[in-house]
């Protein structure tokens, strides 16, 4: 298979490893999921399941990547074929350009010391104190003593808990629990960090602090960060690329500002409505029979995302604009807003004015569709 | 009750808790690990070999289901290849160690069973073995269950005592068929059955006290 590969590159191969032939296309890539399908084989009389089909993607060095589906989607298979705690039945899963799924016993020990694991429902030993947690994969991986003291005495503080030294998990709050879960996964200095459901046991204020902590340690230590979540709101909060995942497909990936204003896929859009509603008392109002205002709503997104687009629209077609409801949102760094305009039909109870409105917004790339009206 | 009747208990609770003791200490030895391996060893578990798993749950059914005394004079000639004798305190210390094993390791095992899976996955996931994985995650997290199995067993190993004595065994349960039955005297037989009681209470005890001390799922002071 070497000797084909190097036939069809000649140049690119010479003194380079095996791996990285195929890497032309994404030469940053930290996971490289290729061709990768996982089936649990029947067992006891329960059939066979096949978890994930035809898995094709990278995830850059250094990136926030949400993996989101509903239960049974096939996201922790996804997340342990990294980690190397499920095995693929096809294809090859390359992480930091080498085969995890091909590694076992010793060396893919060795390898796991460089991903670490966080967990919805913490799994701290109830044995050990929150530094004594920590301490435990130094301990597995051989760390002096005083090694290990130094390393998780800058660990609690890092995830700041310096105080939670000698508390049993029983004693630590939810919140708490994951941040030594956080400070046990990062003892080894991973390069990657897997988060399978991290914040899903937490309460709203709880889990905004704990995704905001995760944020901070990919931006100053780099550590490329693999969550998997079914909740929208962590996606948009943390994560800078998303991958959607359906019965065992992808079916959508990109960038979050992108997939999340022009969702292609049903369950991409199923996902944004979650989060993304009318207000209540708004969706009461429209009604399918003309009323009196044409009811828009206008997706926007960039810098400064329709600070001045109501404005201009109400100038520029003399129009008395009604702002029904707004919403901006910063999401993957970009501003990305839903704005909710009701737009005045003619006397006569033509649309002209509502149809002149979408015609100025899609000149400008804008997209807007009609909700209905309101009387 | 004469001083002799007295020095004959005192003895025979010695004797008891020789027997008791070794049988214990043996029984552990050998049991912890057969309960480790048997709550491993599964088919998908960490050390997997399911046909070794059924054979030694076999063997530890078969040994369980077998009546103490029964087991007693069925080993008569390992016995006596092991201790050199089939009578007195120290050849009894055989039966008991045999009875006493698949007990500590169906206990073992289910206390093993105890410990979340997900604590094995994690420590899978940051790449311990699976040895690194029984000694520092199951263990430590089923010890509680564990001193709570071990004093289950010794309190069973001083009834199991008592019966060693029919064949010559000594300690409590000898001297309580010998002088409370054989020679009718109930005052001795009381002396006996106090001392029993005495034991089981303050084992008992100590095992309770252990086991929640080590226990940090709850919450302490």
């Amino acid at each position: 298979m070497k000797a084909a590969s190097m036939n069809a590159h000649p140049s690119l191969v010479i003194g380079e490893p095996v791996e990285i032939q195929d890497t032309a296309a994404q030469p940053d890539a930290m996971v490289r999921f290729e061709n990768i399908s996982k089936i649990y084989p029947a067992y006891r009389g329960k059939p066979g399941v096949s978890a994930l089909q035809g898995i094709e993607f990278a995830i850059a060095r250094g990136s926030i990547t949400g993996v989101i589906g509903r239960s049974g989607a096939g996201k922790s298979s996804l997340v342990r074929l990294i980690n190397g705690l499920e095995k693929p039945s096809t294809g090859r899963v390359v992480v930091d350009n080498r085969d995890i799924s091909a590694l076992t016993g010793r060396e893919l020990r060795l390898a796991q010391r460089s991903i670490g694991m966080i967990f919805q429902h913490f799994n701290l030993l109830s044995s050990r104190t929150a530094a004594d947690n920590i301490a435990l994969p130094l301990e597995i991986a051989g760390w002096s003593k005083a090694d290990i003291k130094a390393r998780v005495t800058e660990l609690l503080a890092l995830v700041g808990i310096a105080d939670k030294h000698d508390r049993y998990p029983s004693e630590l709050s939810g919140g708490q629990k994951q941040r030594v879960g956080i400070a046990r996964a990062l003892a080894t200095r991973p390069d990657v960090l897997l988060s399978d459901e991290a914040t899903s046991a937490l309460d709203p204020q709880t889990t905004r602090a704990i995704l905001d902590l995760l944020a901070n340690i990919n931006r100053e230590l780099g550590v490329t960060i693999v969550l998997i979540t079914h909740e929208m709101s962590v996606v948009r909060q943390l994560a800078k690329e998303v991958v959607v995942l359906d019965a065992g497909r992808v079916v959508e990936n990109g960038h979050v500002a992108d997939i999340f204003t022009h969702p292609k896929h049903p369950i991409t859009q199923s996902f944004l409505a979650d989060g993304d509603s009318l207000p209540v008392s708004l969706v009461s109002r429209i009604v399918r029979e003309p009323g009196s205002h044409a009811v828009i709503r206008v997706q926007v997104r960039g810098a400064g995302a329709g600070d001045t687009l109501v404005a201009r629209l109400a100038r520029e077609l003399g129009l008395d604009v009604s702002l029904l409801s707004a919403r901006i949102d910063e999401i993957g760094g970009q501003h990305v807003g839903s704005l909710v305009l009701g737009i005045p039909l003619d006397d006569s109870g033509g649309e002209g004015a509502a149809t002149r409105a979408l015609a100025w917004l899609s000149q400008y790339q804008i997209s807007a569709e009609r909700l209905g009206y309101v009387a | 009750m004469s001083p002799e009747l007295i020095n004959l208990i005192i003895q025979a609770t010695f004797e008891t808790l020789f027997m008791v003791g070794i049988a214990a200490a043996l029984g552990t030895v050998f049991g912890l690990p057969l309960g480790v391996f048997l709550a491993t060893s599964r088919k998908g578990e960490l050390f997997a070999a399911p046909a070794v798993n059924a054979a030694l749950g076999m063997v530890v059914n078969a040994t369980r289901s077998t009546p103490f005394i029964i087991l007693v004079v069925a080993i008569i000639p390992f016995t006596r290849l092991v201790a050199g004798t089939s009578i007195g305190s120290t050849a009894a210390i055989v039966p008991l160690t045999i009875a006493s094993t698949p007990f500590i390791a169906r206990l073992v095992e289910a206390a093993i069973r105890e410990v979340d899976g997900g604590l094995i996955e994690t420590a899978s996931s940051f790449g311990a073995s699976p040895l690194q994985i029984v000694f520092k995650v199951l263990i430590p997290e089923a010890l509680s269950g564990l001193l709570l199995a071990l004093t289950l067993a010794v309190v069973s190993l001083l009834g199991y005592s008592a019966m060693v004595g029919a064949v010559g065994g000594g300690g409590l349960g000898d001297l309580g068929i010998r002088y409370g039955y054989q020679r009718f005297m109930p005052e001795m037989m009381l002396a006996v059955v106090v001392v029993l009681i005495a034991l089981v209470q303050l084992v008992q005890s100590a095992g309770d006290y252990l086991a929640r001390r080590v226990n940090r799922r709850l919450r302490h002071r």
